[in-house]
């Protein structure tokens, strides 16, 4: 039997650097040994230590169990601290992840629309070109439970 | 700019369709030109897979935003890569002359 498939976690956004490579240590920092950072594992260390949430409120940001997000959380744990301490470079990449976009809700036409384009600000709906929208946080689950 | 409008039917007075993956028709309007295309869609009776397979045709048409009743979980995240701007509109009467007039 195969494993079950692993659940995709949803991040916010992606970090703004790619890793990071120690210096002044015996190996040249070219040479050194890398670790490799899943970015659901940055993106739990980013909501647990950086956003100071409780692993239960992690998990629902990023849509995994309370019990998967401590294990990532654990491993990202492990292996800043296996960077540290052998000197290795860490390089932010890969895991089973998918980008979550900000979702908004137009007062005037009633419409619900999300900003894929994380650099550019949303000005007015791209629908009605009111600008009485607002934020629409509840609106992920909805569309996500809607699908059957 | 291009825009996708999911339809019920393959003229302008028809109704917006609710769902985007089994929708009947594509309509692709082009916000420059002013152009208007209907676009059957092949994956209307497909048991598996249809949203991800309807999001193939509508970015090889370069749209940029797509407006549709709801978007189901697998083509969330694909269009999110794509930068693909998704509008839900929960207004099953409403024409697709009417949405057009409305980006206008």
């Amino acid at each position: 039997m195969s494993p079950r498939p692993i659940r995709l976690r949803r991040i916010s956004n992606p970090p703004v650097i790619s890793g990071f490579r120690p210096y002044g240590g015996k190996n040249s920092a070219g040479k050194a040994k890398t670790v490799f950072l899943h970015l659901e594992e940055y993106e739990a260390l980013r909501l647990c230590d950086f956003e100071m949430l409780n692993h239960q409120q992690a998990s629902l940001v990023m849509n995994v169990s309370r019990p998967t997000l401590t294990r990532i959380y654990a491993r990202a744990r492990f292996k800043i601290a296996e960077a540290f301490v052998n000197g290795k470079q860490i390089i932010i990449e890969g895991g089973k992840i998918y980008f979550d976009s900000e979702w908004f809700l137009c007062g005037k036409c009633g419409a619900v629309f999300n900003n894929p384009a994380k650099q550019r600000e949303v000005k007015d709906c791209p629908l009605c070109r009111s600008v009485k929208f607002r934020s629409y946080k509840q609106g992920i689950e909805d569309i996500e439970l809607s699908t059957k | 700019m291009k825009v996708a409008i999911t339809s019920k039917g393959n003229n302008l007075e028809s109704k917006i369709d609710e769902r985007f993956g089994r929708c009947s028709y594509f309509v692709i309007y082009d916000t420059e030109t002013k152009g208007i295309e209907f676009l059957p869609n092949p994956n209307k009776e497909v048991q598996e897979g249809a949203g991800p397979a309807s999001v193939e045709i509508v970015a090889s048409r370069n749209v940029k935003k797509i407006i549709s009743g709801e978007f189901g979980i697998k083509i969330k995240s694909i269009l999110d890569r794509l930068q693909i701007q998704m509008i839900v509109l929960k207004e099953p009467e409403k024409s697709i002359r009417e949405i057009i007039e409305m980006l206008n």
